[in-house]
């Protein structure tokens, strides 16, 4: 399997880098003038000197494979809320005001509410987790995500029996976000999770992407990223978290049903109606590479589907 | 505004014709640029890029070259009549680049994987279908061709360019996701330009049939 998931004694012991450490690596591939370095462990980071914002445990999962270049992952979004090309969120999420920024806790859960962004990361260590991400328009990337397991931050609000989903919503600023002047999807855009999916230690929230605050264009402050799934689920800009018990409203699913289902797993044998899901486009490389069921996290997150006919639920 | 024959032949088709390569050209010269690591427009995925460039300007050129009748008639400029046959021939051009990106650069020549999308991707079959019926108007565009199969069964010929424009347009509405701006623009462009074909021969069978009248 391509990634790893350290052992709890390795988490425990393993420290956060030191930002000054951090800092002075960057340097000094600054000074080199590298384009592309290999970082401890052999990872290859793109060689742009980052300013060292975040702090958090380095490589807590990886991909074994070079991550796709910052200059790819900032410029190339799907984020239809700042206009449908992929190059609009580069230019224009700029506008998007992330501070202050708050989320909706609602739902059946014992602690609902609203909560500031520092409530929500203060009692969480970030760590970097590298994952590929698999866009149902098939392409993909691998992205240094830095973050923290979703479920950890759910249990804070301490669900009740009945919260058998989590729906999640993002940002609706007709002010600073030009894409929502036209109806591309019913906005706000939302999105789902089984309550066992949103438990999985894979599923995390991110707020940095290569070792920085994330971008705007890439779903600052808060974002989902569930690597197993396609790129739609992992909804950007989250302001509510909602414990509901029937499957809710994921808005590409209400949009054309036929064509994206609630699961969304990343499947190659079950084809998106108007293109084939058996390869993809790694962002970067020429040609195709073939699709790895569940992305490559099958190892994971199988057992999860263990009687479900995956055809029916796409 | 008239412009004489030699003058059109010998300037304005040449200039013309550099136009409406342009974009053709400025495409061959960022691959070039492609190829050798150098800065290019592009973008992240080159594949895609290619694929939606070359079907854009493709449908641009089919509702161009659409637009040349009607235009010529309101403005009176007779002249633009000339052109209408090479923004033709540019769109099958285009559309013919567009089915080499997608063969050469998408599917790398996966050819099991193409038949597959021809016949299960609806979407890419209205593209086929439109791309197969251009090539009977692309073969009779010379003059020769006129001549050889007769005047009326040219024009019935050409006048497959309506039912073409559709399935273009319904090809590109089905691809882009969601409910997006770009498609309806130029629905509406093609509904407009449409519609005066029709006004046009609604027209003239009313007047035929007034005509019929009086003599009765
Ligand atoms: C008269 C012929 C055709 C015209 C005018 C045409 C036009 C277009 C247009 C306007 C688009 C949308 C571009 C955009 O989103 O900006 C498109 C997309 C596309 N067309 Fe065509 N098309 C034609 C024939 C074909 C054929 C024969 C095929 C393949 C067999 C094809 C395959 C595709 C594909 C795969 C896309 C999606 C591109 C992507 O997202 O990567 N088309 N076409």
């Amino acid at each position: 399997m391509l990634i790893r998931i350290r052992k709890s004694h390795e988490l425990r012991d393993a420290d956060v880098t030191p930002e000054t450490l951090y800092k002075s690596r960057r340097e000094v591939l600054k000074t080199m003038g590298l384009a592309t370095a290999g970082a401890i462990g052999g990872s290859v980071i793109a060689g742009e000197a980052f300013a060292a914002r975040l702090s958090y445990k380095e490589r807590a999962i990886t991909a074994d494979e070079p991550s796709t270049s910052h200059d790819a992952i900032t410029g190339y979004n799907n984020f239809y809320e700042f206009g449908t090309d992929k190059s609009d969120p580069a230019r224009y999420a700029g506008a998007m005001k992330t501070s202050p920024w708050s989320v909706r806790v609602e739902g059946e859960c014992a602690r609902p509410g609203a909560y500031t962004l520092e409530d929500i990361l203060k009692p969480h260590a970030l760590e970097e987790r590298i994952y590929r991400l698999r866009c149902v328009e098939a392409w993909s990337m691998v992205i240094p995500w830095v973050g923290f397991p979703l479920g950890d931050l759910l249990k804070r609000f301490e669900p009740a029996n009945n919260a058998k989903y989590i729906q999640f919503e993002t940002l609706a600023d007709r002010e600073r976000m030009r894409g929502l002047s036209f109806p591309v999807l019913d906005w706000p855009y939302v999105e789902g999770l089984r309550m066992d999916e949103a438990m999985h230690p894979l599923a995390i929230l991110a707020v940095g992407l290569y070792g920085e605050d994330l971008p705007n264009q890439n779903g600052a402050p808060l974002r989902l990223v569930v690597p197993w799934k396609y790129g739609y689920k992992s909804i950007k800009s989250i302001v509510a978290i909602r414990f509901v018990e029937k499957e809710p409203a994921t808005s590409w699913n209400v949009s054309a049903p036929r064509e994206y289902g609630f699961y969304s797993n990343v499947n190659p044998e079950v084809d998106h109606p108007r293109w084939s899901q058996a390869t993809e486009r790694r962002i970067g490389e020429f040609r195709r590479r073939p699709t790895l069921m569940f992305n490559g996290y099958g190892d994971e997150v199988s057992h999860l589907y263990a009687n479900m006919d995956l055809r029916k639920f796409y | 505004m008239k412009i004489s024959v030699p003058i059109i032949r010998r300037y304005l088709k040449p200039a013309v014709f550099l136009a409406l390569s342009w974009p053709l050209a400025w495409l061959v010269w960022q691959w070039g640029q492609f190829i050798h690591g150098q800065p290019n427009g592009l973008g992240f995925n080159p594949q895609e890029f290619t694929n939606r460039y070359t079907g854009d300007w493709a449908l641009r050129y089919i509702l161009g070259g659409l637009a040349i009748t009607p235009l010529a008639r309101l403005t009176h400029t007779p002249t633009l009549v000339h052109f209408r046959r090479m923004a033709g021939l540019f769109a099958f051009a285009y559309a013919s680049v567009h089915l080499t990106s997608y063969i050469a650069l998408d599917q790398i020549f996966n050819w099991t994987e193409i038949w597959n999308d021809i016949l299960k991707r609806t979407f890419i079959t209205l593209g086929m279908t439109a791309f197969t019926l251009l090539i009977p108007l692309a073969v009779t565009s010379t003059n020769k061709m006129v001549k050889r199969v007769g005047a009326k069964r040219w024009l019935w010929i050409h006048r497959m360019i309506y039912p073409i424009s559709i399935l273009v347009l319904i090809h590109f509405i089905m691809m882009r996701k969601g409910t997006q701006l770009e498609p309806l623009v130029y629905g509406a462009i093609l509904t407009v330009l449409l519609s005066y074909r029709l006004a046009v021969y609604f027209k003239k069978k009313a007047g035929f049939r007034r005509t019929r009248h009086k003599s009765t």
